[in-house]
């Protein structure tokens, strides 16, 4: 009946607040990412390659003070083998306040530690970024967008490490650098990229765009680690209701069926 | 139970004897699961199981949640994102949780409106619909205190704005603020944290339990159905003619759509389980940083959007206030609708004066309930757009209709509304649509029991 369809209508309308939660943003590229849609996985090399961006680039200044380091490892993320994900960890220092009779001190990071914080105090926290960032909303607050294209947190951050134009201006103090992603249009991050940053042994395209979008889906493992299971989980799920809404879908019809075979023997008086 | 004649349990064994003299508790679960029920229910009478299947599932992931959850500004942040990378299955349980929320409120709408439709508010069932406000009213308080643990900046910001409501209130304002913030200066901190912590783990209790009393009541009067007619209660012949036993006809039926919502709910969780959600709210929170635009949940939205209607430049805001001296402003007018919008809706058994109580057979009332239907999702919408033109205006507009809706439409319809014949007895209504004479069609007639 017409109630059911009015459900559904509100159903879409849920999504109002969220698209208009996420503020004005400037010009994000709807790029596509190998995680997107239901099936979408990530792309283990991609996040490798990402990871070497952050380590290189990003975390001189940003941290990444929730992914524990040794989620590298994890399978459904960049599984990196063992002896990497040590080595890798060694890259840090961490502080430990049990050290030194419990004065603290620092000593090498181990895999069971966090990624260290940001290095410097206006620079963000980068773990969950790619969550905390809407690239798309409308249109007229209605979420449609981001039901087809998804929320855009990864498209943000990629559009936005590919979208200065090299302007830059000073305002109270600071240099603002022009950018096309960032809401407002000026940000005070110095751009980070500026072609053939890194070098990649699997011989990637190393142009900015390609770097940004490497980055960016590294973060959104980052921001989401579980992705891959789930969706796996998500997927299990709706097939085994599925077939369970069959087998009640039949149990219903066979108890209802001489319960209606009786009403049509006796029509209406 | 109902006063619908039926058979009641008959111990048999002499073990069930022993335990029926000593505690009728089999007796009590037997009556209940096979009430005698219209057989001629339709499909918007599937949503109190999904609603009971909510409240289970949020009290479960809850309980595991607070394993793993620390009730501290500084640590709240990254005690939910330890949940999301280091519990098993972490992520998964509070995506359930955070999801649960929503489909909560899609079904406790669902329920509403069918009842709004239908009068199933009307007499003898005014207890179970007050019954019910209280329990929608309680979700409200419950799913706003949830969304202020995980700390975010959604979460903090949020709180501020809605506590500051209570602040609006004259003379006691401020103390009330106070005491539900714990602190006087109007920030949320440790102490509202841990009291909102409390009480969200508190009140799905007395949700619970409140449940019971709502099902104990329309068990007492029998549930209403789509046509409003009464089941025949003069003989248990006829009363069987009208009804089929809960077990198994609408048990089997409810979880056929269950299973049907449930395989939707999971894809919206493994698929999409931010989608809504806010992108601020992973951000944690922080009192200096206001975020641009503070929304709530959208299940919020539309009482929001009331709140927010009444200006201090609407005319019957500047009345209260000239003729109340002051006492209430535009801010406390919006809290006064805002309430007030809720408590209208809680008073529809004594506002509607129509003696039919089933929507179809009311012609003038009909369209009128489809553009209230329509009014909430505008209503809904405009809460989440900025506080600018046009949407002021037309939030007013929209609170208007809300307003007039309950207290004007339904106590003149009843006066002015021709209402269409309605069918004899409920068997009649189901022998209509599955019987030879449904071949012409029974017009717009909702799909009864499948």
């Amino acid at each position: 009946m017409m109630k059911t369809l009015s459900v559904a209508l509100v159903a879409l309308g849920l999504s109002a607040g969220a698209a208009a939660a996420a503020g004005e943003t400037g010009k994000v590229t709807n790029y596509d990412f190998s995680f997107e849609g239901p099936f979408g996985t990530f792309d283990q090399m991609q996040l490798q390659r990402g990871l070497q961006v952050y380590t290189e680039i990003c975390s001189s200044c940003h941290g990444l003070q929730y992914v524990p380091l040794r989620t590298l490892g994890d399978a459904g993320g960049p599984a990196l083998p063992e002896d990497q994900v040590l080595a890798y960890a060694e890259f840090y220092e961490v502080w430990d306040p049990e050290l030194f009779d419990g004065e603290g001190d620092f000593r090498l990071a181990l895999p069971t530690d966090n990624f260290p914080a940001s290095n410097l105090s206006n620079a963000p926290d980068l773990s969950l970024m790619a969550k905390a960032r809407a690239g798309f909303s409308g249109p007229y607050g209605l979420g449609t967008n981001q039901l087809f294209k998804g929320m855009g947190g990864p498209e943000y951050i990629a559009s936005l490490l590919a979208g200065y134009t090299g302007e830059e201006k000073e305002e109270a103090g600071t240099i603002l650098y022009e950018n096309t992603a960032f809401p407002g249009g000026w940000i005070s991050m110095s751009p980070p990229l500026w072609g053939d940053d890194v070098e990649y042994e699997d011989g990637s395209p190393t142009d900015i765009e390609s770097v940004s979008q490497d980055v960016a889906a590294f973060l959104m493992w980052t921001a989401e680690p579980k992705l891959m299971a789930r969706k796996e989980a998500g997927f299990k799920g709706v097939l085994m209701l599925t077939v369970l809404a069959v087998l009640l879908y039949l149990t219903n019809k066979r108890i209802w069926a001489p319960v209606k075979a009786r009403a049509k023997t006796q029509p209406a008086e | 139970m109902s006063g619908i004649p039926h058979d009641h349990y008959e111990p048999n064994s002499n073990a069930e004897k022993w335990l029926h003299k000593r505690l009728p508790v089999v007796g009590l679960l037997y009556d209940t699961i096979m009430i005698p029920t219209p057989k001629n229910l339709n499909w918007m009478w599937i949503w109190g199981i999904v609603l009971t299947f909510c409240l289970v599932m949020q009290i479960i992931t809850g309980i595991i949640l607070v394993m793993h959850y620390t009730p501290h500004v500084d640590m709240a942040f990254a005690s939910v994102e330890h949940i999301m990378r280091n519990v098993n299955g972490g992520h998964m349980i509070r995506y359930l949780h955070q999801n649960g929320a929503s489909l909560f409120f899609i079904a406790v709408y669902a329920h509403i409106f069918r009842g709004l439709y239908y009068g199933s508010y009307k007499a003898p069932r005014e207890v179970t619909w007050i019954i019910g406000m209280l329990i929608y009213l309680l979700m409200m308080g419950t799913a706003f205190m949830g969304y202020v643990l995980p700390w975010g900046q959604m979460s903090l910001h949020g709180t501020a704005v809605i506590t500051g409501l209570f602040g609006a209130i004259p003379f006691v304002g401020d103390a009330v603020q106070t005491w539900l913030l714990g602190t006087s200066n109007g920030s949320v901190g440790q102490p509202a944290l841990n009291r909102f912590f409390s009480l969200h783990y508190l009140l799905p209790f007395v949700i619970a339990g409140l449940v019971m009393v709502h099902i104990w009541a329309f068990h007492t009067t029998g549930n209403n159905n789509p046509t409003g007619v009464e089941v025949r209660r003069t003989s248990k012949e006829e009363a069987e003619r009208d009804t089929l036993p809960f077990w198994p006809y609408f048990v089997i039926k409810d979880l056929f759509a269950l299973a049907v919502i449930m395989a939707v709910f999971f894809a919206i969780v493994g698929f999409m389980p931010n989608y809504l959600g806010h992108p601020d709210n992973y951000i944690e929170g922080n009192p200096l940083v206001t975020p641009s635009h503070i929304v709530p949940e959208w299940y919020f939205l539309p009482f929001y959007a009331i709140l927010r209607a009444f200006t201090s430049d609407v005319w019957i805001v500047m009345f209260a206030e000239f003729i109340t001296a002051g006492i209430i402003d535009a801010k406390f007018f919006g809290v006064l609708a805002m309430f007030g919008a809720i408590a209208v809706m809680a008073l529809a058994p004594w506002l509607d004066t129509s003696s039919v109580r089933s929507g179809r057979y009311r012609p003038m009332f009909k369209w009128r309930y489809w553009l209230l239907v329509v009014d909430f999702i505008f209503l809904m919408w405009l809460g989440a757009m900025p506080a600018e033109e046009p949407f002021a205006t037309l939030s007013l507009i929209g609170s208007t209709y809300w307003f007039a809706y309950f207290l004007v439409i339904l106590p003149l319809l009843g006066v002015f509304e021709k209402p269409l014949p309605q069918p004899e007895t409920i068997e009649e209504d189901f022998n209509a649509h599955y019987g030879k004479a449904s071949a012409d069609g029974a017009v717009a007639a909702p799909t009864p029991a499948e």
